[in-house]
């Protein structure tokens, strides 16, 4: 399955693209994510916990990251197995663009999914793909900028402005 | 008054009390000590390089006894294939191995990479989720056409590409059909799927394997249709365990529809492991195993062309057919959309040139094979579909056109190498007409508009041939086993009997209508005589049950058998009563003197012949007990009319099935309530097929329709009240009992019954509709509406 969708995130693309390489980040965002180790150069890697419909499975998997064209664009792409579950696989390609107000984060992903998963929940698996990354985008955009809802970050309020929790520790 | 003893009694199935209170014995309720459990660990990838398999971790889980692997199976062999096709250029089929664990590399999703056996299922499992396998992902070849072309991925690497035959029948017509076509008044051409089915019986399959040390016996307890095919083809071709060595044992099977035909890994599994590790080992498939390793059906991609004259007389039938095999060659695989499906194609008309080609493909899908109907539904489906096409761009009716060329005169040689014995297509479809109504269809369908609905009906006839087969025909058509079947009459010394037939039965009524062709010919009552089948070490060799061959060809065998015991009685008759063997008449379960008031009761001449005080011991053995083995002449020829009332929701294109008519020719009938019973089953299956069942895999080789959620299954309320009738009856004149088989009829007539009253209701609705493929699901009728 393929799909592609942009999010405007208010922080330079600068900000935007050392989040998205950094573990911690991506465990935060990651649905069900347990586990983050690793670096751009030498790959993530990952242990995902999730359900789709009846299956629920581990999912551990490396992640990679390659052409990197630092702030501009970056590939990612991984493949998890989730033993008796199945696997699943694909690629996202992201590109950032700076706007008046941050960046525009533009991605496309190429999802294929395999065994009991494909078996099971082949009806259900695009909703499912879909869901996990607009989670995974909203989570990013949350960790960068601060949260939508204001209550929901009271640290933030006190501050007097809305932070992102990845944003406040690289401007402490 | 209908009888209600005999042959032509509707008998209650006896089985039944066993099977509807929980008394059943399947293959998973045996259990023997020590008894280990296999969990197979399966590919999730369609193709792929295996480049490692790591067991050491699995192998220290707890319960492990042995965790085995393809290479475990070098110097096995693999899966045998039992039938050889020859191509159109002489050549024959490719032909790859089937390992029973995949080496090297997998080739569908679902084939099975290694086998972890333990002390439970649990931990079975458990460690199947710590072996290691790497698999380097190859691209798939999925789809027929896109698998023949240049480039495409191959299979299997050590073939030039992924076509195992390329097949021409008949290859001398080729010329005067094209011939045909080229001066035809009109040609009407049809392209179509015939989807790929699951068989999904409901008990999905089960293999036990146990080996005895004392004696050097194995023992595979399976789910089978043929227990002594099995045994041939494991002992012989897989394991080298000579037969005496091997016994293989089908008990009650709930459900095979051909699926439970063929030999599969798993059981070669269980009894290779219970030979290695001395302990019972066992397997029981889950539902969704069953989805990708049970053999699938149909899956056929066609072009027909039907040549008409300028009176609408058929002149020619040509069709191209793409044939799924799938990864590897299944039992019969190659016989399917060949012998069982060419010879079918003149169907039940007088065209007199037909030239069939069938292209057969290997692909990264779970192998395919016979399901209900083998190739003959297929046959059926496309012709009946040209037919009705052709009938309405010609403007003319459906069932005049079929009747104006129905075959008439029998026998009848057809082009496509057959004959036909017996039929009366005019009378089936006279009947037809008589008990679906087609006089007021108008007035219904008046009625479903005035709704909002659209009505359309659809007619079918179909030909099948069946009781197969004649063993020295399939013989030089590539079988590589013979196709009769065998009986062995074992009268006890008070007259009950016992029958050990070659047959099968799983779910077709064997213990009750056997039963019933005995007590015919004995003049006794049918509860005196019991079936035993199942079980190779107390039946005599025979081939099981599948092509509707179970009461022509097993039923003859007893006929036979039946008419030694006869014949042997009446010796002892004669000397009981003193008078010469050729006035011994047996009647209603006495032997007389013909022309006097002597006579000995049934039950004293077996006495005599098992406590021989008073015995011609000189002349005759005592005992009584005879075997005979029945190979037919000529297949059997069951045919029909079908006809279907649909109506489509034109909101949703919903298609539910309205009424449904059935008038078939079986030739003679032993129980006619069984008989209807098959008719419903398969009809029911047809129907399935028609607007809900569908196999799909993507793109990539992932099976994606593989669970309940995904797989539609006809349901109770999928299905309207059938009119069923086989009182048309043109007996089979070859063998003894003049009866024809009536297993698949079902499934074959219904289909095309279907989709010609879909076409039928959205035509009447003023939708350009020519043809629809199946599964007619709401979402293909509505888009088809929608043009």
């Amino acid at each position: 399955m393929k799909m592609s969708d942009s999010r405007e995130i208010k922080a330079a693309p600068e900000v935007v693209w050392a989040a998205i390489l950094d573990p911690e980040v991506l465990k935060a965002c990651v649905p069900g994510c347990t586990e983050m180790t690793g670096s751009p150069e030498d790959g993530f890697e990952a242990t995902v916990v999730q359900k789709v419909g009846p299956v629920k499975a581990t999912f551990k998997g490396q992640v990679t990251i390659s052409d990197m064209n630092e702030p501009n664009s970056l590939t990612l792409s991984g493949e998890g197995k989730g033993g008796a579950a199945g696997f699943a696989k694909g690629g996202a390609d992201v590109k950032l663009e700076p706007t008046d107000a941050g960046t525009m984060l533009h991605y496309d992903v190429e999802a294929k999914v395999g065994g009991k998963l494909a078996q099971l929940g082949s009806r259900i698996i695009d909703g499912f793909a879909k869901n996990m990354a607009d989670k995974f985008f909203q989570n990013f955009q949350e960790a960068v900028e601060g949260p939508a809802d204001p209550d929901a970050a009271p640290e933030a309020e006190a501050d007097g402005k809305k932070k992102g929790w990845f944003k406040r520790m690289v401007s402490n | 008054m209908p009888k209600d003893n005999g042959i032509g009694a509707s008998t209650k199935r006896r089985e039944d009390v066993r099977f509807l209170t929980g008394h059943g014995k399947y293959t998973d309720d045996i259990n023997v000590l020590h008894q280990t459990y296999v969990h197979f660990l399966r590919s999730d990838v369609a193709h792929g390089k295996i480049t490692s398999i790591d067991t050491a971790e699995a192998a220290k889980m707890p319960g492990v006894v042995r965790i085995f692997t393809g290479a475990d199976f070098e110097g096995v062999g693999g899966l045998p294939c039992g039938w050889q096709v020859t191509d159109r250029h002489g050549e024959p089929m490719k032909e790859p191995p089937h390992p029973v664990l995949a080496q090297g590399k997998v080739r569908h999703v679902g084939e099975p990479i290694a086998a972890v056996v333990a002390d439970t299922l649990a931990e079975a499992r458990d460690a199947a989720e710590a072996i290691m396998v790497e698999i380097e992902d190859l691209p798939a070849a999925v789809d027929m056409k896109a698998a023949l072309k240049d480039g495409a991925p191959k299979v299997h690497d050590e073939l030039s590409d992924n076509l195992c035959y390329d097949w021409g029948f008949v290859e001398e017509n080729k010329g005067a059909v094209e011939e045909a076509i080229k001066n035809a008044a009109h040609v009407t051409t049809l392209e179509l799927v015939n989807n790929r089915l699951v068989a999904n019986p409901m008990e999905p399959r089960v293999a036990l394997g146990d080996y005895n040390r004392s004696d050097d016996m194995s023992t595979l307890y399976t789910t089978s249709q043929n227990p002594h095919v099995i045994r041939l083809l494991m002992g012989a071709f897989v394991l080298g365990i000579p037969e005496h060595k091997l016994r293989v044992v089908a008990p009650d099977v709930g459900g095979g529809f051909g699926t439970k035909i063929f030999h599969y890994a798993e059981e070669a599994f269980c009894t290779f492991a219970a030979r290695q590790i001395k302990r019972p080992v066992k397997w029981t498939s889950t539902r969704s195993e069953a989805f990708m390793s049970d053999a699938h059906g149909r899956d056929h991609v066609t072009k027909i062309e039907l040549a008409l004259d300028k009176d609408n007389n058929f002149t020619a039938i040509r069709t191209e057919t793409y044939a799924n095999m799938g990864a590897y060659l299944s039992t019969f695989a190659p016989s399917v959309p060949t012998w069982l499906h060419g010879t079918l194609m003149a169907g039940n008309y007088k065209t007199p040139n037909i030239y069939v080609n069938v292209k057969a493909v290997f692909t990264n899908t779970v192998p395919v094979d016979a399901y209900r109907g083998a190739g003959r539904p297929e046959a059926t489906f496309q012709l009946e579909r040209v037919i009705d096409k052709a009938a309405r761009e010609l403007g003319v009716d459906p069932i005049a056109l079929r009747k104006q060329n129905f075959i008439t005169e029998f026998p009848y040689a057809t082009p496509v190498a057959v004959e036909y014995d017996t039929g009366d297509y005019m009378a089936t479809m006279a009947k037809l007409e008589e008990i679906a109504d087609v006089k007021g269809f108008a007035a219904r369908r008046a009625e479903s508009e005035k709704n909002g609905k659209l009505r359309g009906l659809g007619i079918n006839c179909y030909i099948e041939a069946c009781g197969i087969a004649p063993s020295n025909l399939v013989g030089q058509l590539g079988a590589r086993a013979g196709l009769y079947e065998s009986a062995t009459v074992r009268v006890n010394a008070t007259g009950t009997i016992s029958v050990m037939t070659g047959s099968h039965s799983h779910g077709q009524g064997h213990e009750t209508a056997f039963p019933q062709v005995v007590a015919e010919m004995l003049g006794i009552d049918e509860s005196m005589i019991d079936i035993v089948h199942g079980d190779t070490a107390n039946t005599p060799m025979g081939m099981g049950t599948y092509g509707s061959r179970s009461i022509a060809v097993g039923g003859s065998a007893m006929v036979r058998a039946t008419e030694k015991i006869i014949n042997k009685a009446k010796k002892i008759a004669a000397h009981l009563m003193e008078a010469s063997e050729a006035d011994i008449e047996l009647k209603d379960g006495a032997f007389s003197v013909a022309g006097t008031d002597k006579s000995v009761a049934w039950g004293d001449v077996t006495l005599a012949a098992y406590v021989p005080h008073n015995y011609p011991l000189e002349d005759i053995e005592p005992g009584l007990e005879e075997t005979a083995f029945y190979d037919p002449s000529n297949f059997t020829y069951p045919s029909g009319a079908y006809c279907c009332e649909v109506e489509v929701d034109p909101e949703t294109g919903k298609v539910t099935v309205e009424r449904f008519a059935a008038a078939d020719d079986f030739g003679n009938i032993i129980n006619p309530m069984i008989v209807s019973g098959q008719v419903h089953g398969g009809i029911a299956q047809g129907i399935g097929q028609a607007l809900l069942e569908n196999c799909a895999y993507d793109e990539n080789g992932q099976l994606l329709s593989a669970s309940y959620m995904d797989y539609a299954m006809p349901r109770a309320d999928d299905v309207p009240f059938y009119q069923v009738d086989h009182s048309c009856q043109t007996p089979c004149t070859h063998n003894p009992l003049g009866v024809k088989g009536c297993g698949e009829a079902g499934a074959i007539g219904s289909p095309p019954a279907v989709i010609n009253a879909v076409v039928d209701a959205l035509q009447s609705g003023g939708h350009k509709v020519t043809h629809i493929d199946m599964p007619a699901t709401p979402s293909r009728v509505w888009a088809a509406m929608q043009g």
